[in-house]
């Protein structure tokens, strides 16, 4: 129920607001464009189907790359295999986080301890040479790319759910829900859990981005599937065939602007929802609202510190 | 003084961990790659290379447990082993050549962008709802989506290619490094801009965004309610009372930030052109040198736990609570 309203309400909130609007539009024909690709796409997205690095024209609306390949089809293809394995290292690492953060508020003492200090060595770790490493040694894929992403991407969310289940375990109905006689596993599924929705939902969408970014990084750096394509792979070769010294902008602007593109849009959604849970961050439209046009900075509305 | 034992300690089993990492993963990950690596080279080296090239990938009768002292030692001692696409050169001697260009790019870079960020973020919370608080979060928002590289390939194409404001690649215009003079310094400067202004663009935005969210909570705290009545400058509200408190959770950050703004730094050197560690890193992946990859995977943790380190020694000397011994 908790979760259902907090869904609710942020729909008729977060649709008020022109940010989340313009997200979402962005999105929807990202995702839309790519998940389309097979009916929509003019080309084979790897055979060679104009001359090389054509600037856009009637025939190849995004021009071709410098191997001849249309760079629309490319885009649309590659949104696809870059999204999906995007998603799925998504899903991966706010469960593993999840699990994470809540067997430590789950068993307390030395096991909350000990999954902290590892959580905190795994963020402490800088990711990308640790992913090339991983990478290097495992064989090229979207399975390796699932399983290096996950493995270095979860930790930050451990941290934050911890955090989030810590001040939550303070809180006066778990108080009750203990004192009741509830058994703690059912405190930390019925209680905590639907409870962290909001934060869950944030770290989602900000790992879908962080599995974008990560993935077209590891994939320029030439540790991708080369038979693929992908966003990544395509400004791989669009930095490996020159394409910047020869002009072509339309080979690595097209494939970076749809990763930038679909960050921001997530960003932009993300943002929404986290004023949705920050109050003070909501207080300033609240305000507007109320015809108060400019409010000084110490106006603003005092919110209790653990309310 | 506890406190900074306590992070000592932490960075150190850090180090352990990464260390450990690197020694089983050529020797635990499925397909063997290590018997693929020596199978390779096997026709291109000689005797005594290729049996050392074995002992390090663990390819000997060494029980494990002894092949991994052997390593330890070896990386106390800086033995970081030996470049398979450069043979007989130490890793160590082409990573130290461009370690310095990258510790000069990254130091300037996260400290433009954490200042200038922390600067914006006070500014856009001062002027609650103004013109510039308006613009800046969705600006920074957007250029904060980009990943490191591609926003690198757009201002190389736009400033080296195009206009040829900045040159194109490298650290230095002569062949040998300039002398320290104040001509070779400017030199070193102007090629630095680029690469440097692309991290800062990419990075800016979370300093501002958090400054600025740290900063409107600050800001509606009693105690600077009461600075305002008691009639301080405004200027004296903003820098003393809100600015440093609300600059906490930023300089936390900046730990934090340190390992991700050198992973994008390095996709960023190797657009560029930047003679840093970032040109090691893609030269040993496109060459497949496995025993390179590792070394660049150590040095440059190690590297990121020692700025860690200085950050938390920093972070004592802003908040007296940490020296005090309680918790922050």
């Amino acid at each position: 129920m908790a979760l259902y309203d907090t869904l609710a309400g942020a729909r008729r909130k977060a649709f008020g607001s022109i940010p989340v609007t313009v997200g979402a539009v962005i999105l929807v024909i990202l995702v839309g464009s790519s998940a389309l690709a097979q009916w929509i796409a003019p080309y084979n997205p790897k055979r060679a189907t104009g001359g090389i690095n054509e600037f856009p024209s009637l025939k190849h609306l995004f021009g071709t790359t410098g191997q001849g390949q249309d760079v629309l089809s490319q885009f649309l293809y590659g949104g696809q295999n870059t999204l999906w394995i995007a998603f799925t290292i998504a899903v991966l690492t706010t469960l593993l986080a999840l699990i994470v953060a809540l067997t430590a508020a789950y068993f307390r003492g030395w096991v909350d301890d000990v999954l902290t200090l590892v959580t905190n060595v795994f963020l402490v770790i800088p990711s990308l040479p640790l992913i090339v490493v991983l990478a290097a040694f495992l064989p090229p894929g979207p399975l390796t790319m699932i399983m290096v992403l996950t493995i270095t991407g979860w930790a930050f969310g451990a941290r934050l759910f911890r955090s989030q289940a810590l001040s939550l375990r303070e809180r006066e109905f778990i108080a009750a829900a203990e004192d009741v006689g509830e058994r703690r596993w059912r405190i930390v599924a019925i209680e905590l859990l639907p409870n962290m929705g909001s934060v869950v939902a944030a770290y989602f969408v900000n790992q879908v981005i962080f599995a974008i970014t990560a993935q077209a990084s590891l994939e320029f750096l030439g540790l991708g599937d080369g038979g693929q394509v992908t966003w990544g792979s395509m400004l791989f070769w669009a930095q490996n065939t020159s394409a910047l010294i020869r002009g072509a902008w339309w080979t690595f602007v097209v494939p970076g602007m749809a990763i930038a593109l679909t960050a921001f849009s997530l960003a932009l959604i993300n943002n929404a929802v986290d004023e949705l849970g920050n109050p003070r961050l909501r207080a300033d439209r609240l305000l507007r609202r109320a015809g108060v046009r400019k409010p000084s900075a110490s106006l603003m509305t005092p919110v209790k510190r653990n309310a | 003084m506890l406190y900074i034992a306590k992070r000592l300690a932490f960075y150190l089993l850090a180090a352990f961990v990464a260390i450990t990492v690197n020694f089983f993963l050529p020797r635990l990950t499925p397909g063997d790659p290590a018997s693929t690596i020596v199978a390779t080279y096997s026709t291109t080296l000689n005797e005594a290379s290729l049996n050392a090239l074995k002992a390090a990938y663990g390819l000997t009768d060494e029980p494990l447990f002894t092949q991994y002292v052997t390593y330890l030692g070896n990386i106390l001692h800086g033995d970081f082993g030996r470049s398979l696409s450069n043979f007989p050169a130490p890793v160590t001697a082409i990573i130290s050549a461009g370690f310095g260009w990258s510790i000069l790019l990254g130091l300037t870079s996260v400290l433009i962008s954490f200042v200038l960020g922390s600067a914006l973020g006070a500014l856009a919370a001062w002027r609650r709802g103004g013109l510039f608080d308006k613009l800046a979060p969705p600006v920074l928002l957007f250029l904060g989506s980009f990943p490191y590289f591609f926003l690198a390939l757009l201002l190389f194409y736009l400033f080296c290619f195009k206009l040829q404001w900045f040159p194109m690649g490298n650290a230095y215009s002569s062949v040998n490094p300039p002398p320290f003079t104040l001509n070779g310094i400017g030199d070193v400067l102007f090629h630095l801009i680029a690469p440097a202004f692309t991290i800062v663009l990419v990075s800016l935005g979370p300093w501002t965004l958090n400054m600025r969210n740290a900063m409107i909570g600050v800001l509606s705290e009693d105690y600077l309610t009461l600075a305002e009545a008691k009639g301080l400058k405004p200027r004296r509200v903003l820098f003393a009372h809100a600015v440093r408190t609300a600059l906490l959770p930023n300089v936390t950050a900046l730990g934090a930030a340190i390992g991700g703004v050198f992973s994008g730094q390095l996709l960023t050197e190797i657009v560029f052109t930047y003679p840093g560690l970032g040109y090691s890193l893609m030269r040993a992946v496109s060459s497949v040198d496995y025993p390179l990859m590792q070394a660049l995977f150590l040095i440059i943790t190690l590297s990121v736990l020692v700025a860690n380190f200085v950050v938390d020694t920093v972070y004592v000397l802003l908040d007296p609570r940490v020296r005090t011994g309680q918790e922050a």
